[in-house]
């Protein structure tokens, strides 16, 4: 039955080598650069204390979990704004992982080759087993020797070794969840999506139970890495569950594996429409429908942002105060209003945000093409400029619905939170602001899909630059006209600055420019197959 | 009435030159075969001919429009089946041909159903689970349930088994008889020949053959291989016969295909034991021609 499944472990660790070490790296060195920031922003008790008072808000804490804000040390700092969203990390990389060697590979039809050689049955999964086990031990040893290092106080052996574990044992969770769902689904995608589906629920099941529900948390196994309490009380019975879990889901793996046959799956697979519904058989219907997930899930993800942003504007005052570079990097004078630069520098960082689907979207039009499923439709009796306008349409309308939820979340969040909130026709009049700059960032896109396609992906670069000189600019104290070599520059900062319209006609009518121009490009240009 | 010209028709791709000089004409009504190896620039014509690519010199006309300039209406009378199929992941095999189809504004359920029936295709599957085949399935069936003026297949049949290749020539034959016209693209001659009425051989770009398969007859050649009673001297001085060859037990060697009878009549006076025959390949007939126009081998 597990007949050669050594070999196929040992194959399995010397295939994916470099991505594993990429992972544990990345973990390993985010985790230690962490406190040892910590130490160097917040040097002494007072301060952290402070910081404490501040993280202590419902949002803060739907977001990261509980923690000890009494006596908030390096370490208790560290374990509590790090640990949760670390194991999220954690448990996404062992859905990725595990999945790609079970269910992908049955699907493309590489574990038929395996089972064609003298391998047992259950030979794969508990290589597989093997292979996630290790991953997150040697996560757990590097998590804990790199913290142990440090020599901080607060941050002890004991400490650090739970910290390691909790973390590897979230994984161990996750992988084996995973083993399991790729029983279920018959592809590669499905299984994922359960399995991610599940510790996203994982995640908002204890954020809704930390802030108003204890017992609900209870019934998130994520619960378990803000419970045990890391450089605080250090639970070491949270650890138990964890792992005694992952193993066995992967018996339970196992087991369904041995009782089907190759390819088959527990749930039916879904059979879907033979006919399209009409809508669809329009180009505008059919770019729609090819990025109706993508559409849906920045949606509740834009609408989260700004909930979450909106929470934290009440507690924002005492939260600058102990904080120097935090008011470095907030532009305008420093007599104003903490909250109105905040919200002014939050209102950059959302519209840039937004911008990303809407950039997606567009570039949607040549991904297509790159993907050789542009000449069936481009044999049709359509012209190339319905499909180009449907396409910018849906990204036009994107980026401003992505601005409009996000600003709205943070209007609801804040009418919450705030003891004196703006009012919403300030925050959207403020968001409005940036639509033509992210029109001209579809401009800059549309451009390079109608002169240099291959080249389309240079405009995340752009936007990365934009991002950077508004968000690090005052802090690495750029020159300002770095600021001006990207639309998002020119904007007037309501509500913190004045209104002023000739950017905002600037920036529409650059857009028109570059859009009319691309789509000159684009309409006589050769197609790719 | 022609359907398709191509005038002097060129194309590089940087400093590939993957077509040079290509002139094209396919008649109202008649089935053309496009006939060349893989990289041969058969897909770059068709292409061309739908106004996906520009071409760097030359015309192209299709129903006697400008391929680029006219796409649309031109597109409003033809369907095309490219040579590798890409359909959308997430949309099943029934969606893509209703979507196909509705974007020529077509809604014949009775054709698609009978369509379906007759390759035998599964549409309530999601694209991403379809072979190859199956692909080129869905991007058939909606082409003929479009019923267009002119068809355009880009090595249509690549993907498909024996018994459902029987069926795409059923259906061609049906539009040919209907009078459409057809434009059938392959790297295997045998395939179009059963096909075709007449066909263009394109090879590096250049057309080099065109005409009725009768008029290629005179460059073809037969693969012959016979075990005789007596052995045949001197076969290689025969007049029409090449590349000789002793094997084990017999002779394989070619035969010009307008001097096979005399060869025949000949060969019978050495008392054949054994003779096999196989049909002169695409390769054979580049040869040939390259030999015959005094060109050197490749
Ligand atoms: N987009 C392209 N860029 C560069 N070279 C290309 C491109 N498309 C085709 N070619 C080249 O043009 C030649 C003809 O290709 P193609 O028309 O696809 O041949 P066929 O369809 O006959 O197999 C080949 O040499 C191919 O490599
Ligand atoms: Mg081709």
């Amino acid at each position: 039955m597990f007949h050669n499944s050594g070999r196929l472990f040992y194959f399995l660790l010397k295939t994916d080598r470099l991505k594993i070490a990429i992972w544990l790296l990345s973990f390993t060195l985010i985790t230690v650069a962490v406190p040892i920031s910590f130490e160097n922003l917040y040097p002494t008790q007072a301060e952290r204390d402070v910081m404490g008072q501040t993280m202590g808000n419902p949002a803060i804490i739907a977001m990261l979990g509980p923690g000890d804000f009494d006596s908030y040390t390096v370490g208790a700092m560290t374990s509590h704004e790090m640990i949760l969203l670390t194991a999220v990390v954690v448990g996404l990389m062992n859905i990725l992982l595990v999945n790609r060697h079970t269910r992908v590979e049955e699907e493309e039809g590489v574990l038929e080759l395996v089972r064609a050689l003298p391998t047992g049955k259950g030979a794969n999964m508990l290589a597989v087993f093997l292979y996630s086990l290790t991953v997150n031990l040697l996560l757990l040893l590097l998590i804990f020797s790199g913290l142990v290092v440090l020599g901080i106080e607060s941050i002890d052996g004991n400490g650090s070794l739970l910290y390691g574990a909790v973390l590897g044992g979230t994984g161990i969770l996750f992988a084996g969840i995973t083993a399991v769902t790729a029983q279920l689904t018959d592809n590669g995608r499905s299984s994922f999506g359960l399995a991610f589906g599940l510790l996203l629920i994982a995640y908002f099941v204890r954020a809704v139970g930390d802030v108003s529900a204890e017992t609900l948390s209870w019934f998130s196994p994520l619960h378990l890495t803000t419970r045990a309490e890391v450089f605080v009380s250090n639970q070491w019975w949270t650890v138990v569950p964890l792992f005694a879990g992952g193993l066995v889901l992967f018996v339970l793996a196992g087991y369904l594996v041995s009782i089907r046959d190759l390819d088959a799956s527990f749930l039916p697979s879904r059979s879907g429409r033979t006919e399209a519904s009409s809508w669809l058989g329009t180009p505008v219907g059919l770019a729609f429908r090819l990025q109706r997930p993508g559409i849906i899930s920045w949606s509740v993800a834009m609408l989260l942002v700004g909930l979450s942003y909106g929470s934290i504007l009440g507690d924002l005052e005492t939260f600058f105060e102990g904080n120097q570079i935090l008011q470095q990097m907030l532009p305008g004078e420093s007599s104003d209003s903490f909250t109105d630069q905040f919200l002014s520098m939050l209102i950059v960082v959302i519209s840039i945000m937004a911008t990303i689907p809407a950039l997606m979207a567009m570039l949607k039009l040549y991904k297509e093409e790159k993907r050789g499923r542009g000449d069936l439709p481009f044999s049709k009796p359509l012209s190339r400029a319905r499909f180009f306008v449907s396409y910018l349409l849906i990204a036009m309308v994107e980026g401003a619905v992505m601005l409009f939820l996000a600003f709205f979340g943070l209007w609801i969040a804040a009418i919450s939170v705030m003891e004196d909130p703006f009012s919403f026709g300030t925050i959207l009049g403020a968001g409005a602001a940036y639509l033509p700059a992210l029109y001209a960032m579809i401009g800059v896109s549309v451009v390079l899909i109608g002169f240099v396609p291959r080249k389309a992906g240079l405009v995340w670069a752009y936007l990365l630059y934009a991002f950077i000189v508004l968000y690090f600019g005052g802090l690495f104290k750029f020159p300002e006209w770095m600021e001006y070599l990207s639309p998002f520059g020119f904007v007037p900062e309501l509500p913190n600055e004045e209104m002023a319209w000739t950017p905002i006609i600037f920036l529409s009518a650059m857009a028109l420019v570059l859009i009319v121009l691309g789509f000159r490009g684009y309409q006589t240009r050769d197609l790719e197959g | 009435m022609t359907v398709i010209r191509t005038v002097d028709l060129s194309k590089q791709f940087g400093k590939v030159n993957a077509l040079n000089k290509v002139n094209m004409e396919v008649k109202e009504g008649e089935v053309y075969g496009f006939i060349g190896p893989n990289g041969a620039g058969k897909s770059t014509t068709i292409r061309i001919l739908l106004g996906m690519l520009n071409p760097s010199g030359g015309q192209a006309e299709v129903l006697g429009m400008d391929a680029k300039k006219d796409a649309v209406a031109i597109h409003r009378r033809l369907a095309y089946v490219p040579g590798d199929v890409n359909l959308w992941p997430n949309l099943t095999g029934g969606e893509v041909i209703d979507l196909l189809m509705s974007f020529h504004g077509v809604k014949n359920k009775g054709r698609k159903d009978e369509l379906i029936q007759a390759f035998q295709f599964d549409p309530s599957k999601k694209c991403r689970t379809y072979s190859k085949g199956n692909r080129q399935k869905v991007a058939l069936i909606a082409a003929f349930a479009i019923e267009p003026d002119l068809y355009i297949f880009d090595e249509p049949t690549s993907g498909l088994d024996p018994l459902m290749e029987r069926t795409f020539q059923k259906y061609v034959k049906e539009a040919r008889n209907q009078g459409k016209s057809i434009l059938l693209s392959s790297h295997i001659l045998s395939e179009v020949e059963q096909l075709c009425d007449r066909v263009g051989i394109i090879r590096d770009g250049e057309m080099i053959e065109t005409g009725t398969l009768e008029d290629l007859r005179h460059l073809t050649r037969t693969n012959l291989y016979v075990e005789t009673s007596r052995p045949i001297d001197n076969l290689e001085t025969w007049e029409g016969v090449h590349d000789v060859e002793k094997r084990q037990s017999g002779v394989s060697f070619q035969v010009d295909t307008e001097r096979m009878e005399t060869v025949m009549a000949e060969l019978g006076a050495f008392g054949i034991k054994k003779i096999e025959s196989a049909p002169p390949t695409l390769e054979d007939l580049f040869m040939r021609h390259y030999e015959g126009s005094g060109g050197g081998d490749r």
